[in-house]
């Protein structure tokens, strides 16, 4: 069974999915897909473990050897990404019950967990496969579900932004598709390793370079890579707070991923001229995409966009680092990669329990919350600090790699640049803090709040929230893991330091 | 209607280029199922456009589309020459298929056997993207009326008497459509065809009835929860083929544990998993069908 | 002669341009979706085009010919409208749901009313 752990990964939330349909009720659909979550999440660290143990794993399924069949192929970038996708989508869906009891009616819930289950396999499935066409596949799984499942937000904006968002995913995803079939044009292959080995004799070729720019645009759009972001505000505000905290840890970087493994893993650009320039290109729209978004973000009123926002700038990070092109610049991206899924995880849980209690994100709604919410607030500021880059946690870590990289090529501007973005960081988490703390509840608030505060916050959110955010404690302590992981990722492509 | 001549058109230059699977499939997804469902979001949003017809950002959008379309066409200087059969696309990974493949996997047509077996995991996520769909348009469209034994408009339409005849010339028709239906599914080792098109053209019968004998009626014919159960079976189906291989100690969907002859081997599994695409297409489509008819004439703003 | 052995490939560009620049340019949400599905009919197109081989037959094995279209476009093509199918079915759907919420169908009135 052990050497079936890279399909088992995608295919047991893939097959999970009919068979929750099967099931019918909301309670027992929770439970089922909470159940095929976790083991997808067990069988992810095993992959993790085995990846470490023997190297790189590759899977051929249905028996074909690769550039025929399609393959599987495991290392320690993937495996790692997978472990986050499967933990961050575990956690969520713990929380799911609870947490959508508000936002979706009784009778739209099994079917809930059926496409959240679709989309959890899509994104596995992007990750693990080694084959360019697979990955459109598996895209569209993802895509299709996500737009169900972020539609299924009580407002009716949610259906207007889902609209956006499939428009604009299906553009990114037929960019894709160009591009692939350009590729595979020049090279008669579809498989990536094959590609990577077939594409160097014809990079000179203007068809490469157009493919190149197809998927980088295509990726780009998934990826809301400034200024192509557009969609993602809107997306993460109006739907479930639930699915916005699953898809902001994951989604994105799903994208991020692909463009690492493309970038790297696939292209090989013919002249160190042209490499440049793209370089170039990706740490300007990353500064760009850090400072603009990160500055619309303080003007939000409502915490979920503020926080969407705040996505878009940290997006930027983790192309600086892509753009830097060195082993430390991938490893910052990596690193960062994980740590902002712990972060955005647990900030959107957070945001769910308020939601439940207040039922509302707005910020004028949240005065004196503090008080009534101490701890759920506390776990806020956690986050906060960490998304801020404050030392000890775990988005310092992150942040000192990306500095330390783009010093290794004495790029000193970035490293402006990346203060001020964690300055404007500190200024759209302090707005909160203000609020929440330091304004008392003005009296009309204050009645709205009694009313709307019923029970307690329900224990099944509490612990994934807490996971989440303690994790950013935890990993700003001891980072041995993600460092580890992400350099090892960084070593596929640059062989060793 | 120009929609559909559109999808008409283009499966037509599939057939010219010799593809003929895509050509069928083309037609009847692009001559079918999407005009249909087009013209049902028509009758329900209505058909006005109220503001002015113009484009609403003529200028940025065409600059988009003029750099896309440049870009495109510097990307095609150095490809291969149209049809050339030195192209790489032509040499690498294609010959196998063309070669060996009547050999490896038993069967004629070329396209069901990279489909079904080479790259049978792509057909699985495609299953998977079909089932996706459907759920998708349940949650969406499902559920918002209560009242679920009401007169649907359009079969005040097709009450009217005047569809007598045409109905019992779908009568008779909706019987062969079906034979033709499992004729295309079984035949796709041999001919054009195969799961998804077999899919497409059930539904399409049962769809074409309910078209002519009403919603009540087709919802009587067919139990709408029994098909949803079905479309999961069907992906359910094709998934476990593949349990099966590695139960028997062979990778993912490789079909060689289900006999011991290679050949035959190949033969169940394609068998099986088209059989697994047909059924959770043919329900999937019936299931938007049905969303999406039962909406027209019934939306208020909400 | 270049222009010749790529004119197939111009033609199919320009009518994925047109495909394109009704999605975005157009602000009535049906017609955004049909401007998609030209797009993406025209990029199958495209594929369909690089596995053509010219004096090749359709891919059924057939006693006596050598020389096939190539298989595997046609097989990623088959997947990629049934994706494309799946996408339109869905997007119509909201575009139900949008008219039965917003009472329109415009872009720029949808905008109009999220604005209040």
């Amino acid at each position: 069974m052990i050497s079936h752990l890279p399909i088992l990964q995608v295919i047991i939330p893939l097959l999970g999915a009919p068979a929750c349909l099967l099931l019918g009720k909301a309670r027992l659909s929770w439970i089922f897909a909470t159940v095929v979550a976790l083991i997808t999440f067990i069988i992810s660290v095993l992959l993790l473990i085995q990846v470490n143990e023997q190297g790189t794993i590759s899977y051929m399924l249905g028996g074909w050897e690769a550039p025929w069949g399609i393959e599987y192929r495991i290392d320690y970038l993937n495996a790692f990404v997978l472990a986050i996708i499967s933990a961050v989508g575990t956690l969520t869906l713990i929380a799911a019950n609870d947490g959508i009891k508000k936002e979706i009616d009784e009778a739209r819930q099994p079917l809930f967990y059926v496409s959240f289950l679709l989309c959890f396999a899509g994104l596995l499935g992007i990750t693990a496969t080694g084959d360019a066409f697979n990955v459109f596949v598996f895209l569209e799984i993802s895509s299709l579900s996500m737009y169900t499942i972020i539609a299924l937000g009580k407002d009716r904006r949610a259906l207007w932004a889902s609209y956006q968002y499939l428009i604009v995913g299906t553009i990114g995803a037929t960019f894709i598709l160009v591009g692939i079939g350009l590729m595979y044009s020049m090279t008669g292959t579809l498989n990536m390793v094959d590609l990577a080995e077939r594409l160097p004799p014809v990079a000179e070729s203007k068809s490469v370079l157009a493919s190149y720019a197809f998927i980088f645009v295509g990726v780009s759009l998934k990826l809301a890579l400034f200024p192509l972001h557009f969609w993602l505000p809107n997306a993460y505000t109006f739907s479930p707070g639930i699915v916005t905290a699953f898809l902001a840890a994951t989604a994105t970087k799903v994208a991020v991923y692909l463009l690492i493994r493309f970038d790297f893993g696939v292209f090989e650009m013919s002249s160190p001229e042209v490499k440049q320039t793209i370089n170039r290109l990706f740490i300007t729209l990353g500064i760009a995409a850090t400072l603009i978004a990160s500055w619309t973000a303080i003007k939000q009123s409502d915490i979920k966009r503020m926080l969407a926002y705040s996505s878009v700038a940290q997006i930027g990070y983790m192309i600086i680092g892509i753009g830097l092109d060195s082993s430390s610049g991938v490893q910052a991206s990596v690193l960062h990669l994980f740590n902002h899924a712990l972060m955005k995880g647990g900030l959107f849980l957070v945001l769910v329990a308020i939601a439940l209690q207040l039922g509302s994100t707005q910020l004028k709604d949240l005065q004196g919350i503090a008080k009534r919410m101490p701890w759920t607030f506390f776990g806020f500021v956690l986050g906060g600090l960490s998304l801020i880059g404050v030392p000890l946690t775990a988005g310092f870590i992150s942040k000192w790699y990306l500095v330390s990289a783009a010093a290794e090529q004495e790029q000193w501007y970035i490293i402006a640049f990346v203060l001020i973005g964690s300055l404007l960081a500190v200024a759209y988490i302090w707005r909160v803090v203000e609020v929440a703390w330091f304004k008392s509840a003005d009296s009309e608030i204050a009645n709205q709040q009694q009313q709307t505060m019923p029970e307690k916050i329900p224990l099944l959110l509490l612990i994934p929230l807490w996971i989440l955010i303690l994790s950013n404690i935890y990993f700003g302590i001891d980072a041995r893991f993600p460092i580890y992981f992400s350099q090892q990722a960084a070593n596929l492509f640059f062989g060793g330091l | 209607m120009l929609f559909s001549i559109f999808g008409l058109v283009s499966a037509s230059f599939f057939m010219n280029k010799d593809a003929v699977d895509v050509a069928f499939t083309e037609a009847a997804v692009g001559a079918g199922i999407s005009p249909l469902l087009m013209l049902a979001t028509l009758a329900i949003v209505g058909r006005y456009q109220n503001t002015k017809a113009l484009p609403t950002r003529p200028l940025i959008s065409l600059t988009i589309v003029t750099i896309t379309g440049a870009l495109l066409i510097i990307g095609t200087l150095d490809m291969p020459a149209f049809g050339a059969a030195d192209a790489p696309s032509q040499l690498h990974v294609a010959p196998r298929y063309i070669q060996d493949s009547v050999e490896e996997i038993g069967i004629p047509n070329m396209v069901t056997s990279v489909l079904a077996s080479y790259r049978a995991y792509d057909t699985l996520g495609e299953v998977a993207v079909i089932f996706t769909a459907g759920i998708g348009v349940l949650s969406l469209l499902a559920f918002s009326h209560a009242n679920r034994k009401e007169k649907h408009l359009i079969d005040d339409i097709i009450e009217l008497d005047e569809h007598k005849i045409l109905r019992i010339v779908i009568k008779i028709l909706v019987a062969p459509i079906l034979i033709f239906a499992l004729y295309v599914q079984f035949h796709g080792d041999f001919g054009p065809g195969g799961g998804f098109q077999a899919g497409v053209i059930f539904a399409a019968a049962i769809i074409l009835y309910t078209l002519f004998f009403g919603i009540n009626v087709g919802k009587k014919v067919v139990n709408l929860s029994i098909v949803r159960v079905f479309s999961a079976i069907g992906l359910l189906l094709y998934g476990s083929v593949g349990v099966v291989s590695f139960v028997s100690g062979k990778n993912y969907l490789d079909y060689h544990v289900l006999a011991e002859n290679p050949q035959t081997a190949q033969h169940i599994g394609i068998v099986v998993i088209e059989l697994g695409v047909g059924i959770t297409v043919a329900c999937v489509m019936m299931l938007i069908f049905f969303a999406f008819f039962e909406r027209i004439g019934k939306d208020k703003v909400e | 002669m270049i222009i010749f052995d790529l004119l197939n490939y111009w033609v199919v560009i320009i009518l994925m341009m047109i495909g394109f620049f009704i999605v975005i340019s157009r602000g009535n949400l049906v017609k955004k979706i049909i401007g998609l599905n030209i797009f993406q009919v025209s990029v199958f197109i495209f594929y369909i085009s690089v596995g053509n081989v010219r004096g090749g037959t359709a891919p059924i094995f057939l006693e006596g010919a050598t020389l096939y279209s190539n298989p595997l476009p046609h097989v990623l093509i088959l997947t990629a409208i049934v994706v494309g199918i799946a996408t339109t079915a869905l997007a119509l759907s909201l575009v139900i749901r949008i008219k039965a919420s917003y009472g329109t169908i415009e872009e720029t009135e949808i905008l109009e009313q999220d604005k209040q």
